[in-house]
This record gives structure tokens, sequence and C-alpha cells, in this order.
């Protein structure tokens, strides 16, 4: 039985359900932005997926203590897990936002943007996680010494956003602020759509990819009773789950 | 005194004690860092700096310094069994952060005694900005000291020690680095030093070096298990 598999099926149905709602919203029912136009769509795709990698992050903090409190390799697995899920929503975070830019200022990037040069830091931190985790060979030092990063690279996050945000002016585009108080409630309920669908679509992937580490480790542990050896030798997918 | 305390001396006095014979890192980064500052000098074509130019090559240089420091902090512990030593005697492991972390403070601080003033010697018109910057320096190495001591006591125990280092720390200390260099700034500058926002700056570094060495002291313990 493999509990990472629970659920899955319906979770994808509800994950590509709420996909195509809040893809459908924000092109037929949310109003075109009066300053920006059109290109101001891609707020509902760039927020909620930086929204939902920064939030990535701190799960993958928050699973790292687990491990580190309870001994037991499934919570790292998870940590694991959520900050590779995070790094790869952080490359789309970084180019929806290198295009967003583009088309609203001018220029692919500027350094003079809090928000997303503190995310370029953080987005480069936590791809010093794999160079990191692979690079010590023993599994159980690999496992701990890996959640003692996530640990370290969670309390970074915020200490960064607030030396950045001191450090840079505020020129970003305050959808939430400029409209007076807020966004207008179309805008609002496709964006809060759109948050969840990303919210949905991290998860199910998470998910896959639990099961499906799960599913190489059995068969790993499989191969060995059977005393066959692995094709292509040991693995370096880590973490394994039991 | 306590175990800890104890055990804590006794660990800088060896680890000071074993840097003062052998000269193992301290000559090698100054070395780096005053060749580092006359690369700077053709690389700019600069005969003296000011403001954000200063600032960005004196922490730039500083900090690649360090790394060459904090690659070598536990060399020593790994190859000579000093960390199977530490988790067989009957003391706080934290006791070995800490003295690690203090020994990379005093390196830091020595180094930058003698970089600094050749710094300012090279490329400054004053030394108006040196009592303030010291405090800078105090402050940034203590950041520098926790999370040096964190990143390379895992680095040492992995196949690319070297390449480890910098590659983790770099990322983890931007934060002190935009503090430092944006507080130094206004120091260099043209026409006597001026402290625009030195205090809210100050503050930052101060957060910083509480944050890490506090996250150090609550991870160190899982770092020495096994």
């Amino acid at each position: 039985m493999t509990p990472f598999g629970s659920g899955l099926r319906a979770l994808s149905l509800a994950t590509v359900a709420m996909l195509a709602l809040a893809l459908s919203l924000t092109f037929f029912y949310a109003p075109l932005d009066a300053d920006q136009g059109f290109v101001q769509k891609i707020f509902y795709l760039h927020v909620p997926l930086a929204i939902v990698a920064l939030l990535g992050f701190i799960a993958g903090g928050v699973f790292a203590v687990l491990h580190l409190r309870s001994g037991d390799s499934r919570w790292d697995a998870y940590s694991y897990v959520s900050i590779h899920m995070s790094v790869i929503f952080g490359v789309a975070v970084l180019v929806t936002g290198s295009i967003w830019a583009k088309a609203s200022w001018g220029h692919w990037w500027v350094w003079d943007e809090p928000t997303l040069v503190s995310f370029l830091i953080v987005f480069l931190m936590y791809a010093t996680y794999y160079p990191f985790r692979y690079a010590i060979e023993d599994r159980e030092r690999q496992a701990r010494y890996a959640s003692v990063f996530a640990v370290t690279a969670g309390a970074f996050v915020p200490l960064n956003f607030m030396a950045v945000r001191l450090a840079e002016s505020l020129v970003h585009p305050r959808v939430f602020a400029t409209t007076g108080g807020g966004l207008p409630g179309e805008m609002m309920l496709t964006f809060l759509v759109s948050l969840a669908a990303m919210g949905l679509l991290w998860v199910t992937l998470v998910k896959f990819e639990l099961t499906a580490k799960s599913a190489s480790g059995q068969l790993k542990r499989l191969r060995r009773a059977l005393d066959a050896p692995a094709p292509g030798g040991t693995s370096r997918v880590a973490p394994e789950v039991s | 005194m306590t175990p800890s305390t104890v055990a804590f001396r006794a660990i800088l006095a060896k680890d000071l004690r074993a840097e003062l014979r052998t000269l193992q890192s301290l000559p090698a980064m100054a070395l780096f860092a005053v060749t580092t500052f006359v690369i700077f000098r053709f690389g700019l074509d600069r005969t003296s700096l000011s403001g954000s130019l200063a600032s960005g090559v004196l922490w730039a240089t500083l900090l690649f310094a360090a790394i060459l420091g904090i690659n070598r902090l536990f060399v020593s512990e790994r190859e000579e069994g000093g960390f199977d030593a530490i988790r067989l005697a009957p003391i706080d492991r934290t006791a070995l952060f800490a003295a690690k972390a203090a020994a990379l403070l005093v390196y830091l601080l020595v180094l930058e005694a003698i970089v600094v003033p050749v710094f300012a010697i090279f490329f400054l018109d004053s030394a108006a900005a040196l009592p303030p910057l010291a405090v800078l320096l105090l402050l940034a190495d203590l950041g520098l000291a926790a999370t040096g001591t964190l990143i390379s006591s895992m680095a040492v125990h992995s196949r690319a020690r070297d390449l480890l280092v910098p590659l983790v720390l770099l990322p983890l200390v931007v934060p002190l680095m935009i503090a430092a260099t944006g507080a130094s700034e206004p120091l260099l500058e043209m026409g006597g030093p001026s402290y625009e926002r030195f205090g809210t700056w100050l503050a930052v570094l101060g957060l910083y070096d509480l944050v890490f060495l506090l996250v150090g002291y609550a991870v160190f313990d899982f770092l020495l298990e096994d």
C-alpha cells in the first residue's frame, strides 16, 4: 500500500478543474486593467506562483524541523520534495516576472525592484540545496544536513526580504495598493481562484513526486530482495521513501 | 566555571595556538586581500576610491578572504579526529560551535586590522571613516562567524568542501552585505563620513547576527550526531 498515492486521482481532477476555472476567469471575467491593459493578466499567474513557491519553501523548513525532532526520514522526503517543487515554481516566477517587467517597464530585469531582487536571492539560496545535499554521501547524514540547511534558509528568507526592501526604492506595480485599498471585486475573486489553483497544483505535484519516489524505493528493495542488481547502478535520486 | 565554558576556552585556545604555530589561514587571507586590492586598482583603473565603489571593493574583498579561512575552519578537526574527541567528551556540543565561531571572529578581526589600514592607504583620502567602520566590521564579522561556522561544519563532511562553502555561504550572506555596504557607502563618501541611515543598517546587522547565532545554537547538536 502506498499512502502517498491515496486520493491522488481525485486531487488531480480537482486541480485540473480549478486551473481551468482560474484561466477562464482570468481571460473572460476579470476586467482589463485601466493602466496596463491586457499585460496585467500575467498577474494572475505570476503572483500566485510566487506566493505558493514561498509558502512551499516555508513548508520545507517546517518539515525539516519535524525531521530533526523526530528523526523520521519521511519528513525529510516531504522537506526535499517541497523545496524541489518550489524551486521549479521559482523558475516559473522569475520567467513570468521577467516577461511582466519587459511589458510594463520595458526591461527584462529591473534591479531597483525589491520583490523581484529578493525573490532572485531566495531562489539562488535554495538552488544550492541540490549540490549541497548530493555532496554528502552518508544517507542519514545527508538527510540531517539537508534539514539543517532548510531550517537555516527558512530563517534567511524574511531577513533577506527586509534587507533588500530597505536598500531599494519602491516602484513595484502595487496592484493591491494603487486601486484604492485593494482590488475590485472581480479581480480579487479571479486572483483568489488562481491562488487556490496554484496551491492545488503544488500539492498535487508534490504528492506525485512522493508517490514516484516511494514506488522506485519499493522497487529497489524488491530487486535487492531478489538479489538482482538495479540497471545502471545505484541511483542518486534522494531521498528514498519507504 | 561550568564545564561548557571550560570546553569553550580550551577549544578556542587550542585553535588560536594551532593557528599561531602553523599560520595556515591568516597569512593566506591577508595576502589574498591585498592582492585583490591591487587587482581592483587595475580592474577599475582608479587610484582612489570613494562612496559605493570603495565600500563595494572593501566588502567584496573581505568576504572572499573570509571564505578562505572558513573553508579551513574544521579541516583539522576532521583530519585529526577532533570531532570524535568532542563526541566522546561529556560536554555540551554547542561549546564547539561557540569556540569555532569565536576563533573565526578572531581571525576576521586580525585580518581586518591588517587589511583595512592597507585599503585606507591605497585608496582613501582620509582615515576619518575608520572608527565608525570598525563598529560595522565587528557586527558584520559576528554574523559571518555564525553562518560561516555553521556552513563550514557541514561542508567539511562532504565530497566537495572547497566548492560548497562559497556556493552556500554567498547567498546566505547577501542580507549582511546589503546592510554592510549600505552603511559604509555614506561613510566612505568624498569629503568626510556622513551617517545616513547608519542606525537602520546597524539594526539590520544586529538582527542578522542574533538570528543566525540562535539558528546555529539550535541546530549544531544535530550536526555532530552519530
